[in-house]
């Protein structure tokens, strides 16, 4: 293909070996460590303040480092964890059900579609429990049973209930518990926070991360921050799909910049649609409504069996109804992965048996449970989806089922990291959803809250010590090295270039655009022929976007046109290197579903043989990227057809 | 339906700011309320004129990002509902809206609809926490919690620090924030050890960052999108009380 070039695999994962049960026991201990009086005298900066940067830079800044943190939300107690709902996974076995530790790992592996890591898989599964007793001591207010124990339940992908949860608010008691430890730790002096402030530029010396330029978003200020390490936590790129589950303001910036200055970035095309929300309703659309997934451990999914049936849902009479969750996948019926879900339900649209006004969305139902349990039950199991619904729609959900439709929510690919989630850079490490590591090709429900705090509390904090110990004290620099006025040079002058453009087109009106360019043919079902098309599209687009785009104001002040137009331009180079990954992926695993590549039945066919590899770009500046393969071994779970019948 | 908007602007800190009059067209029943001023930005941006500087980020009513005061209400008239959540079903054709930012002394405009909130970070920061360093923390089943306290604390535990209480309040007081946590920390046993060092700490922040104090009306509660109760400020009051009594006794 002319698309890209094949470098050298990397060698080296600095996975270690040995019984896989004891391999982060062992390589805790190999590490080394920094004494107490030497953590005082080092920087680090952690940019992002979600669940894996704000529990990174509360244990870091109580372990003894001067931490910097730093945000683009006007407090660090927004960052888009906070919309997480359903829950959080553990390996507790509170249930007696057959839950494990190794079975939290097994299930994740096979959830991922056989494209991830079994070391650092095994490694989120052991800490899954120390997660669950440091959020409880902070006083996180997780469901409980009438004992005073707590609570758990169901999630897709797994037949134990091994989900911990906050009412449908998990994420944001998490992201409060962090938040708070945080807050602690800026009380005390230990961490100077900065919001409102955006990361512009990485800064590299001698080969390694040593700080950042930030725009600080109230001034207009440029600023560049040096330090001993950078730690980036910044979150995952659905938006550059422009309509996603995610907070407006998420985006790939500080990702991006790094991978521009070395870091290699994995797996791009590996994204999560999620099957359950709320459908489009107008060109008007800002952004989608994710319903929790934990809505399926009561709702049953259908649609009509006839084509083009109008009828209310409550006239279809059973026998005319179509439960194809339950039929299609009996044993774990409408609690089947989300990628399998959302293709599910693509598949039933395309073939004319959609509802709804647009056809694009399908019935979540609650009749049976209601009727089973009272309406009581339910409403306080998902009141506050429920009411949610009504707000978003104007329809009352306890009276007709809901409308759900798939939409990107997550992204499984990020910056590349080794088994210390350090990145291709050194110094440069990457936590919580920025980095690819631990989901495959598809993550499990109630696993990002698993993976960003066991980065965040448990995994960074010992590997970031370890890199800072072995490479001795760094050579003092400051904002005045070449290489941190150059990066800051760049910044000022891409937005000097910006604002100067002054066309006739909004921010807005490009990254919509891009985005339906990737929906089309980089979403649910991509094909040779439609990436090719895509990567033709994106780049025409973004030629128009450097001549047409119209950014009002200035660089002085507040100007919210400027921070989207600077994410947007840099969406427009990762749309490109997506659909470069998406087509150069020739089979199908996961999220990632290739048209030329399914089973007789329409399932997704992996090609082990070829494909048993993380994808690691690199950025060349010449459009043409270079890929960089790290095989995959499994020598636990062994990859067989992912089967969820 | 065709509205007419009056939009609060203001270009710094430093401006007076005035209300400027917005007409719009063809606003859909279905479009969020945000989407409808997007819809404005984009039209005021190809007309050459800076679009209106306003916060928001998860519209999902959750972050607690989004602040505006519609028609003199915070979060504008559905009860239980952030602005980011409320949709233009809500409203009729011809209706004129009034868009201004949350006004308190403590939370200092930034430009046109924004403001600054970092007071609430400070009260936090003084004591909204418990001190559980990562790694000390013992099984989680070791403690149990009764249901019934669990779920209290949770009810208290939903706020999403956006401010309405404060820009609601006459005397802009912070006080249903303030005890929304302390009384989530106070009904779970983990909080116990510094529940009254965390009274006096939250409280004497909240002061000092320019709030003023409450003296029950209760427009808090009744603007707030998480309906956080007005009894929640009782039990900070008490808290209070007994912590003063502990350290005039020590």
């Amino acid at each position: 293909m002319d698309l890209y070039r094949e470098g050298d695999p990397i060698a080296d994962t600095r996975a270690p070996d040995g019984p896989i049960e004891t391999r982060w026991e062992r390589h805790r201990f190999e590490m080394k460590l920094v004494n107490p009086a030497n953590r005082r005298k080092m920087t680090v900066i952690v940019v992002g303040t979600g669940l894996a940067g704000g529990s990174a830079a509360a244990t870091l800044a109580e372990q003894g480092y001067q931490v910097r943190s730093y945000c683009y939300q006007d407090s660090p107690r927004r960052a888009h964890s906070i919309a997480a709902q359903g829950g959080i996974n553990a390996a507790k076995n509170y249930r007696n059900d057959g839950d494990s530790v190794h079975r939290l790992f097994y299930d994740t592996v096979k959830g991922g579609d056989f494209r991830s890591r079994e070391s650092n898989v095994h490694r989120l599964a052991e800490v899954s429990v120390n997660i669950i007793d440091q959020c409880v001591a902070q006083g996180v207010p997780f469901a409980r049973e009438y004992g005073g124990l707590l609570d758990t339940r169901s999630f897709g992908g797994a037949q134990v209930q091994r989900t911990f949860y906050a009412r449908g608010q998990t994420g944001q008691q998490l992201l409060l518990g962090a938040y708070q430890a945080l807050e602690r730790q800026i009380g005390l002096g230990n961490v100077e926070m900065n919001a409102r402030h955006e990361m512009l530029e990485l800064v590299i010396v001698d080969g390694r991360a040593r700080g950042i330029v930030v725009r600080d978003m109230v001034t207009g200020e440029i600023s560049t921050e040096m330090a001993d390490a950078v730690v980036l936590a910044t979150g995952g790129y659905g938006n550059v799909f422009y309509l996603s589950t995610n907070a407006k303001g998420c985006n790939v910036t500080a990702s991006w910049r790094a991978h521009r200055k070395g870091a290699y970035f994995a797996n791009p095309c590996y994204t999560q649609i999620h099957p359950t929300c709320i459908p489009v309703s107008g060109d008007h659309q800002s952004k989608l409504t994710l319903m929790s997934e934990s809505l399926r451990n009561d709702g049953r999914v259908w649609v009509p069996k006839a084509k083009g049936d109008q009828r209310s849902p409550r006239e279809i009479p059973e026998d005319e109804r179509d439960y194809y969750l339950e039929r299609i996948y009996p044993s774990f019926g409408n609690l089947v992965p989300r990628d399998i879900a959302s293709r599910a339900a693509k598949n039933v649209c395309d073939s004319g048996r959609g509802v709804g006004p647009t056809g694009l969305g399908v019935y979540l139902d609650f009749a049976d449970a209601i009727n089973r349990l009272g309406r009581k039950a339910i409403e306080a199991k998902y009141g506050n989806l429920f009411e949610m619904y009504e707000r978003i729609t104007g329809e009352d959900p306890y009276e007709v089922p809901m409308r759900i439709y798939p939409a990107v929510h997550y992204t499984m690919g990020g910056l590349w990291v080794d088994y210390d989630l350090q990145s291709s850079i050194p110094g440069l490490f990457v936590i919580g959803e920025a980095n690819f590591s631990d989901h495959g090709a598809n993550r499990l429900g109630a696993s990002a809250l698993m993976q960003g705090l066991a980065d965040g509390y448990f995994v960074l904090p010992n590997t970031l010590a370890n890199y800072l110990a072995s490479s001795g004290p760094l050579d003092k620099v400051d904002a005045s090295h070449p290489e941190a006025v150059a990066a800051r040079t760049d910044v000022e002058d891409r937005i000097k270039r910006l604002l100067a453009i002054n066309g006739d087109r909004t921010v807005d009106s490009f990254h919509r655009e891009l985005g339906q360019i990737m929906w089309e043919h980089c979403g649910m079902e991509r094909s040779e022929a439609g990436l090719r098309k895509a990567i033709d599209e994106i780049r025409a687009l973004r030629e128009q976007f450097w001549q047409r785009v119209r950014v009002p104001g200035d660089g002085e002040g507040l100007n919210q046109s400027l921070e989207k137009a600077g994410r947007v331009a840099d969406f427009f180079e990762l749309a490109e290197l997506m659909c470069i990954d998406a087509l150069h992926r020739e089979e199908s695993c996961g999220g990632h579903f290739r048209a030329e590549h399914q089973t007789p039945d329409g399932e997704a066919q992996r090609d082990d043989d070829r494909f048993a590899y993380v994808a690691a770009w690199e950025y060349t500046g010449t459009g043409e990227p270079v890929l960089h393969k790290e095989d995959l071994t499994f020598e636990y779970v062994h990859p067989t057809q992912r089967s969820y019948k | 339906m065709n509205l007419t908007l009056r939009i609060w602007r203001q270009h710094g800190p430093e401006d007076k700011g005035r209300m400027v009059t917005y007409p719009v067209q063809d606003v859909s029943p279905d479009m969020s309320f945000l989407e409808m001023l997007d819809v404005l930005n984009e039209r005021l941006i190809l007309d050459g004129e800076e679009p209106v500087a306003f916060d928001h980020d998860c519209r999902e009513g959750i972050c607690g990002m989004c602040s505006l005061m519609i028609n003199g209400e915070a979060h504008g008239p559905q009860r239980g509902t952030t602005a980011c959540q409320l949709h233009m079903r809500q409203f009729s054709d011809g209706d004129t809206i009034d868009i201004e930012p949350w006004r308190a002394r403590a939370f200092p405009v930034v430009k046109d609809l924004v403001v600054n909130r970092n007071a609430f970070d400070q009260i936090i920061a003084a004591g909204g926490y418990v001190t559980a360093p990562t790694g000390s923390a013992p099984e989680a089943h070791s403690v149990p919690v009764p249901k019934a306290d669990a779920d209290a604390a949770f009810e208290s535990a939903a706020c999403i620090g956006c401010g309405a209480c404060v820009a609601a309040c006459p005397n802009g007081s912070g006080m249903l924030f303030t005890a929304a946590k302390i009384t989530q920390l106070s009904l779970l046993p983990q909080g116990q050890p510094e529940r009254y060092t965390r009274v006096i700490g939250m409280v004497d922040a909240h002061d000092e960052a320019g709030f003023g104090g409450c003296t029950n009306i209760g427009e808090c509660a009744a603007a707030c999108p998480k309906g956080i109760p007005l009894n929640t400020i009782g039990r900070l009051n008490r808290d209070y009380l007994k912590a003063t009594a502990k350290r005039a006794g020590s």
